[in-house]
C-alpha cells in the first residue's frame, strides 16, 4: 500500500473510532449532556478547519475570511430547510438538500470573492478575506426575507412588513428562528468523512499537484503550462464549499440562528485559523485533532475557573512547540519509525 | 522551416536597454549555444521568449506562429520549454510529481475524476507514473523518485528542472546555465545526457552556458551576447576564435 493511502486510512479510521468510542459512552450514561451539546459543535469546527487547510496548507494562502462562508453555508442551508420543512418530511432527505444548497451557495461565494481577492499576495490577501467575511456578515444581519399569500417578500436594510401568517425566512439581526434540529453527531461525524475524502483525493490528483506547485514556485508552474487562475480559483472555492458545509451542519444545530460577531465574525475566523496552524498546516489530520481538543479543553476546564484560560494558554503554547520548533520536528524525524529507515521522504511533509 | 525564428527582438527597463535588435535561427534538431558575459541580457531573453517578460519590439516565431506577447502558460502549450539560472523546483513536491506536474496538460483528466478516483484517474495516473519513471532514468534520478525535491543535492536539482521540462513534451527546450554549481565530472555526464536528449527526444536545444568546456563541446551554433547586442553568430568553432569574441569575452 502506498504511504500516502495508509496515511489517509489511518485518519479515517481515527475518527471512526473516535465516534464509536462516543456512542459506547453516550449509551452507557457516561457522557455528560454538557458534553454531548459540545459534539455537534467540535464536527462543525472540524470540517471548517479542513476546508480552512486546504486553502492555508495547501493554495498557500491565508485566509481570515472563512467564517464568512460558514456563514452563507449555514443562512442559505437554514433557509431552505424552512421553506421546505412541510413538504419535506424526512429529516435526513431535507438536511441533504440544506447542505447541498448550503455548499453551492458558500461555493458561489468562495469564486465570486476569489476572483478579486486571489490576484493579491500574502498579507494583503489575508486583510481583503478578513474584510469579505465581516462584509457577509453584515450583510447577513440587514437580510429580511419573509413569504406570505403574496409571495416571497426582500430587502436589504429596511424592515419589511408580511401577513401574520406569513413565514420570517431571514429577519434582519433577528436571524432565522425555529430552525429544525436535523444535525447529530452521526451527521457530523458522517461529513467530516466526506470532507476528508475530498481534500485527500483532490491534493492527490492531477489538479492537486497543479494547486501545490503554484503555492511552491508560481513561475516554474506557469512555465510547464498550468493555468495559475484556474487551479487557485478552484482551491479557494472547494475551500469555501466545505466551510459552508460546516456553516449548515452549524445552523442545524441551534434553534435560532443569528450573525453575531461571536458566530461568524473574524474571531472565529481566527479560531479556525489557531486550530490550523496548531494541528499542523497541510495535515488535515491534525486540524480535526487541534479542533477536537481545543474545543474540549475550556470545558473541561470549566471547574479551575481561574485558572482556565492560563492553562488554555499554555496547551496552545506547548502544541505550537511541539509542531513547529525545529527541534521538536528532529526530535520527532528521529524517533518516528519512518525516520529510522533512512531518508525523509515526501510524504511525511504532508 | 525553423523551429524558433527570432527577429529584431528588444526590451527596455526603463532607461535600460537589455535586449536590443536579437535575431536568430534555430533549426530542428540544432544544439545552439548562447553566450555573453554577465548581464548581457542571456536570461533577459529567454525570459522573452517564455512570456515571463513582454518584448518592447520583435517578433518570435515557433515553427512558424507568432507567439510573441502570449502569456507563459499559452507559449508552454505551444511547445517551449525552460530551466531557470536560479532553481526553480516545487520544494515541498516529491521527485516525482515534480516531472508529474509538467506531465500535467498531456495527461488530462478532470477535478472530478480525481476527487471520484473514477477509472480513468488510476488509468492517467498509472500512465502518468510511468511516464515520470521514464524521464527520471535519462537523468538517472529514478532512485530518489520518492524524496522531496528540496533535498536532491544542487547537481541533481538542475538535472530534475530538465526532466520537468521536457515532461510537457516540448518542441524546444530552453537550458539556463544548466552546469552552474556542477563539478567537472557532472559536466562531463550532462553534456552527454543533454545529447542524448537532442537525440532520442527529437529536441531542438538552446541554452546559456558559462562552461566554454559545455559549450565547444557540444553546441553546433553559438550567438555572443554582449550588452544586449549581438556580438558574433554562427558555427561554434568560428565564432570561439573570433577576435571580437575573444577580447569582449573569452580574455586575453
Ligand atoms: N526585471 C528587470 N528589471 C530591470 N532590469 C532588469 C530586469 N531583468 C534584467 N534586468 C537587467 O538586464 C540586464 C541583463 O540581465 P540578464 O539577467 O539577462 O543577464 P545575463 O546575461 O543572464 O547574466 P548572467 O550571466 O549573470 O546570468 C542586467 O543589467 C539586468 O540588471
Ligand atoms: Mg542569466
Amino acid at each position: 500500500m502506498k504511504k500516502t493511502t495508509r496515511d489517509h486510512l489511518i485518519t479515517f479510521g481515527l475518527v471512526v473510532v473516535v465516534y464509536l468510542i462516543v456512542q459506547l459512552l453516550i449509551a452507557t450514561g457516561n457522557m455528560s449532556s454538557l458534553m454531548q451539546g459540545l459534539l455537534v459543535p467540535m464536527c462543525t469546527y472540524s470540517i471548517v478547519a479542513i476546508g480552512l487547510n486546504l486553502c492555508v496548507g495547501y493554495l498557500g494562502e491565508l485566509s481570515i475570511g472563512h467564517a464568512g462562508f460558514m456563514c452563507v453555508g449555514a443562512f442559505s442551508g437554514a433557509v431552505v430547510s424552512k421553506l421546505l420543512s412541510e413538504t419535506v418530511t424526512n429529516g435526513i432527505l431535507l438536511f441533504v438538500i440544506a447542505l447541498a444548497v448550503g455548499t453551492l451557495m458558500a461555493a458561489l461565494c468562495g469564486f465570486l470573492i476569489g476572483i478579486p481577492v486571489l490576484r493579491l499576495r500574502g498579507d494583503y490577501l489575508a486583510i481583503v478575506t478578513l474584510a469579505f467575511g465581516e462584509i457577509i456578515k453584515n450583510i447577513i444581519n440587514v437580510l429580511y426575507i419573509g413569504k406570505d399569500s403574496q409571495g416571497f417578500h426582500f430587502s436589504l436594510s429596511n424592515p419589511i412588513e408580511i401577513e401574520e401568517e406569513g413565514l420570517w425566512l431571514i429577519n434582519g439581526a433577528k436571524g432565522i428562528a425555529k430552525i429544525t434540529h436535523l444535525s447529530s453527531f452521526t451527521i457530523g461525524v458522517v461529513l467530516i468523512l466526506i470532507s476528508l475524502f475530498v481534500v485527500y483525493n483532490l491534493v492527490n490528483s492531477r489538479s492537486g499537484r497543479a494547486i501545490m506547485a503554484i503555492r511552491d514556485n508560481r513561475i516554474s508552474a506557469e512555465s510547464v503550462g498550468i493555468n495559475i487562475t484556474k487551479y487557485k480559483l478552484m482551491a479557494f472555492t472547494i475551500s469555501a464549499a466545505i466551510a459552508g458545509a460546516g456553516g449548515v451542519l452549524y445552523a442545524h444545530n441551534l434553534s435560532t440562528v443569528t450573525a453575531t460577531p461571536a458566530n461568524f465574525g473574524y474571531n472565529m475566523s481566527i479560531m479556525i485559523l489557531v486550530f490550523v496552524v496548531l494541528g499542523g498546516i497541510g495535515s488535515f489530520r491534525g486540524s480535526i485533532i487541534a479542533a477536537v481538543l481545543l474545543t474540549l479543553l475550556p470545558e473541561l476546564l470549566r471547574g479551575l475557573s481561574d485558572y482556565r484560560m492560563l492553562i488554555y494558554s499554555i496547551v496552545l503554547i506547548a502544541m505550537m512547540l511541539f509542531n513547529w520548533s525545529p527541534r521538536m520536528k528532529d526530535f520527532r524525524a528521529a524517533h518516528s519509525l519512518k525516520g529510522r529507515f533512512g531518508k525523509k521522504t515526501a510524504k511525511e511533509a504532508e | 522551416m525553423a523551429v524558433l525564428e527570432v527577429k529584431n527582438l528588444g526590451i527596455s527597463f526603463g532607461g535600460l536597454r537589455a535586449v536590443d535588435g536579437f535575431n536568430v535561427s534555430i533549426e530542428k534538431g540544432q544544439l545552439y549555444g548562447l553566450i555573453g558575459p554577465n548581464g548581457a541580457g542571456k536570461t533577459t531573453i529567454f525570459n522573452m521568449l517564455t512570456g515571463v517578460y513582454k518584448p518592447t519590439d520583435g517578433t518570435i516565431f515557433l515553427d512558424g506562429v507568432n507567439i510573441t506577447g502570449r502569456k507563459t502558460t499559452e507559449i508552454n502549450k505551444a511547445g517551449v520549454a525552460r530551466t531557470f539560472q536560479n532553481i526553480r523546483l516545487f520544494q515541498e513536491l516529491s521527485v516525482l510529481d515534480n516531472v508529474k506536474v509538467g506531465l500535467h496538460n498531456g495527461h488530462a483528466y478532470s477535478t472530478i475524476t480525481g476527487i471520484l478516483r473514477l477509472p480513468k484517474y488510476r488509468r492517467s495516473e498509472r500512465r502518468m507514473d510511468a511516464r515520470a519513471l521514464e524521464l527520471l532514468k535519462v537523468f538517472d534520478l529514478d532512485g530518489e523518485a520518492e524524496l522531496l525535491a528540496s533535498n536532491l543535492p544542487y547537481g541533481k536539482q538542475r538535472k530534475l528542472e530538465i526532466a520537468r521540462a521536457l515532461a510537457t513534451d516540448p518542441k524546444l527546450l530552453l537550458l539556463d546555465e544548466p552546469a552552474a554549481g556542477m563539478n567537472p565530472n557532472e559536466t562531463q555526464e550532462l553534456m552527454k545526457t543533454i545529447r542524448f536528449v537532442r537525440d532520442n527526444f527529437d529536441m531542438t536545444i538552446l541554452l546559456i552556458e558559462h562552461d566554454m568546456k559545455l559549450v565547444s563541446g557540444i553546441c553546433e551554433k553559438l550567438t555572443v551576447l554582449n550588452f544586449g547586442q549581438v556580438l558574433a553568430q554562427g558555427d561554434t568553432a568560428a565564432v570561439l576564435n573570433d577576435p571580437e569574441v575573444i577580447k569582449a569575452y573569452l580574455g586575453e
